[in-house]
């Protein structure tokens, strides 16, 4: 937040809790965050996925993660998670209604101005200045799961059945990558082994990774070359809740997809727009003044008090 | 603030009656199960999931349960604010119900916190803080149990004043000048503290956005919660008050409850109707005839009903219409909150949560270690006012 006259003004002319609705006219032209310039993501084309789910396997493989039978409970024989869980961090989902078909590929969507991190109390989830990955720290975490109920994507799990339990969420993949990385074919790619493992063993390359950048170019370069493929010729992540890392092209309305129309807008935003309004416009001005105040009250308060209980004793 | 000339003194009598017995037990059975989900984590014995990460224990024992702490606070705010020194004898059963109240959220947040053992964190790696509304309100309610202690203090010195042991004798006689140097900037914080977490607790769930239900999303939600933890604080004094009037035989302030009651029936009015105009200004008003809808009525209707009943003079001077118009503004009050973290959020149709009985288990033994607490309290300290009448040693 920076602090410039007019909002010095504003918070002076409106004060305390009253900052909390001017706050709200303040913010009709916000500084959104960027995603960084190194910022990683992945694109998904649901015109190229045939569902075979390998990058289901691969992710769980590269990141430790339990088969879970779904609802093969009793035979134990595949995994087949439903949906996201704390031992899936990334799904195949389908989509059918009528001849209308498609897969979807559910994960992180590493936003630009994400929710999770917003919620958490120590940046336990925290955005990486560099790579804009949104990594989890368990040291930081102190199981409060509001990650949960921030992210509009349904994407933080979390470990109900452990004693010890921790956040569970893609990370990209972040610690497989031992080396720096290079562009290779107009993509910046790690070395084999190292990159997220669910582009590194998709047989259709239907999803890929790269800087953010490089993504957005091939994307508007596959819409232009395809025209009438897409659905509204849109990259669903280009701009919706302040653009996401993970970007997608779909033959499908998106909101078929779980991905709905959640607008331009930050998801913390509204939230954010309250608590710095009251709290960081102005670093803790509102809760001193407001101290100050109750004190001066009260000590008038009781020294006349005290007053009258003298007159009353004198005669 | 002369709390000198004004007589506290323990209620005294038999701690271990019948039910008190079974008040331990109930807590002692939230304990047992309370025990099991640290061994076994919170799937064991909750319907908590991946859509409902949040259940009774965050909305009602926490979200709720800090409000009903909040007696202290509306209190305060009248008797050292608004200068309405008549209500003084009310203070100190009030900061008690608080503490208990605020205690007890503190001590289910640890239970529901599936990594509780890193909570020290939030308090000392100051370096790490964020924005996160969650966190302000996590500081602020450690800060204002410190606080409440404090407030509290003068209970505990009281008692050993008259201790055998001189060194106990002098040392109370110091925590009390103490305390009473420091009572304004202590009084102060008392109220800044309850008036940040409250609303923060209205901020925290601006940040589910898309998932709220446009009822109950509103920027307004701080100044919301802030001003409904308000009312439920008189309520709470109210229901408390005649509690130990009826229980332990206190002369009962029925004209100050009186006074206070009509106090608590505009603060509730002014909620319902700043609750009215948000939604009609917003366009949000053809929402209201919906299933979740009903919700938002119920708060709305239950909150009128109890200011309706406290406006008519007669029946506010009744204690028994005192009572009913208190439970009715609590129930809204709660209601409001529950709605607000559990009806409102909604993270999709393939999810669904009801409270298994575990769960509800714990939530009923930490209210009634509440209570075991509560009349321990006043039952062996100078809490409630007036002197010690003979009939209490029943």
């Amino acid at each position: 937040m920076s602090l410039n006259r007019r909002s010095l003004l504003k918070v002076i002319a409106t004060g305390g809790v009253a900052a909390t609705a001017s706050s709200n006219t303040a913010a009709a032209a916000p500084e959104h965050r960027v995603a960084p310039a190194g910022a990683m993501g992945m694109l998904y084309d649901t015109t190229l996925c045939i569902g075979c789910k390998t990058c289901v396997v691969a992710c769980k493989q590269a990141n430790d993660r339990q088969p879970d039978p779904g609802p093969w409970e009793s035979e134990k024989l595949y995994d087949a998670p439903m949906d996201l869980n704390a031992d899936t961090k990334n799904i195949i989902k389908l989509y059918h209604e009528g001849d209308v078909r498609s897969y979807f590929k559910a994960q992180c969507m590493h936003c630009v101005d994400p929710a999770c991190s917003s919620a958490c109390m120590l940046g336990s989830l925290h955005k990486d200045e560099v790579t804009g990955i949104v990594s989890y720290n368990p040291y930081y975490c102190v199981g409060c799961r509001y990650c949960q109920i921030a992210c509009p994507f349904n994407v933080p799990k979390f470990e109900f059945n452990k004693a010890s339990p921790k956040i569970v969420k893609c990370e990209l993949c972040r610690h497989r990558v031992k080396e720096a990385a290079t562009v290779v074919g107009g993509f910046t790619r790690y070395p084999p082994g190292q990159g997220p493992a669910c582009c590194e063993v998709c047989p259709r390359q239907a999803v890929i990774y790269g800087k953010r950048d490089e993504l957005l170019a091939e994307a508007k370069r596959r819409i232009a070359e395809n025209p009438g493929r897409y659905c509204q010729d849109r990259i669903y992540g280009e701009t919706e809740v302040g653009g996401t890392q993970v970007l997608y092209l779909s033959h499908v309305p998106f909101e078929k997809l779980g991905l709905p129309e959640f607008g331009d807008r930050p998801i913390p935003e509204a939230a954010y727009t309250v608590q710095d309004g009251i709290y960081w416009r102005l670093p803790f001005v509102a809760p001193v003044a407001l101290y100050s105040v109750l004190a001066a009250v009260m000590i008038r308060n009781r020294r006349a008090e005290t007053g009258m209980s003298e007159k009353e004793a004198t005669p | 603030m002369n709390g000198q000339t004004l007589v506290h003194s323990p209620v005294g009598g038999k701690l271990m009656t019948g039910p008190f017995k079974v008040l331990l037990a109930v807590a002692g059975i939230g304990a047992i199960v309370a025990l099991y989900r640290f061994f076994l984590g919170l799937g064991a014995v909750s319907s908590l999931n991946d859509g409902y990460p949040w259940g009774i224990w965050i909305a009602f024992d926490v979200v709720v349960g800090t409000a009903l702490g909040c007696g202290g606070y509306a209190v305060a705010l009248l008797v050292y604010i608004l200068n309405r020194g008549k209500y003084h004898p009310l203070v100190r059963p009030a900061v008690l119900t608080s503490l208990l109240g605020y205690g007890f959220a503190t001590l289910a947040v640890t239970i529901d916190l599936g990594r509780f053992w890193s909570l020290w964190k939030v308090a000392i790696l100051f370096w790490r803080w964020t924005h996160s509304p969650q966190l302000e309100v996590a500081l602020c309610v450690a800060a204002y149990n410190l606080v409440l202690l404090v407030e509290l203090s003068p209970a505990l010195f009281e008692k050993w004043r008259s201790s055998p042991s001189t060194s106990l004798r002098a040392w109370s006689e110091r925590g009390l000048r103490f305390v009473d140097r420091g009572l304004v900037w202590i009084l102060a914080l008392g109220i800044l503290l309850p008036t940040m977490h409250q609303s923060s607790l209205g901020t925290m769930m601006l940040l589910p956005g898309p998932q709220m239900h446009p009822l109950w999303f509103t920027p307004w939600l701080p100044f919301l919660f802030l001003w409904n933890s308000i009312v439920i604080g008189y309520a709470v004094v109210v229901l408390e008050a005649s509690f130990s009037a009826a229980v332990f035989g206190r002369r009962r302030e029925t004209a100050m409850l009186t006074s206070l009651s009509s106090v608590a029936a505009w603060v509730a009015l002014c909620w319902v109707a700043f609750r009215l105009v948000e939604v009609a200004v917003a366009g949000k008003l053809p929402l209201v005839a919906s299933a979740t809808g009903i919700a938002f009525l119920a708060e709305v209707l239950l909150a009128t009903a109890g200011a309706a009943i406290l406006l008519s003079q007669e029946r506010r001077a009744r204690p028994m219409w005192q009572v009913r118009a208190a439970i009715l503004l609590l129930l809204a009050g709660a209601l409001f909150r529950v709605n607000t973290y559990m009806v409102a959020f909604s993270p999709g149709p393939q999810w669904s949560y009801f409270p298994a009985l575990p769960e509800l288990l714990i939530t009923f033994g930490i209210v009634a270690f509440e209570v075991v607490l509560y009349i321990v309290a006043v039952k062996t300290l100078p809490i409630l006012g007036g002197a010690a009448p003979a009939a209490a040693q029943r």
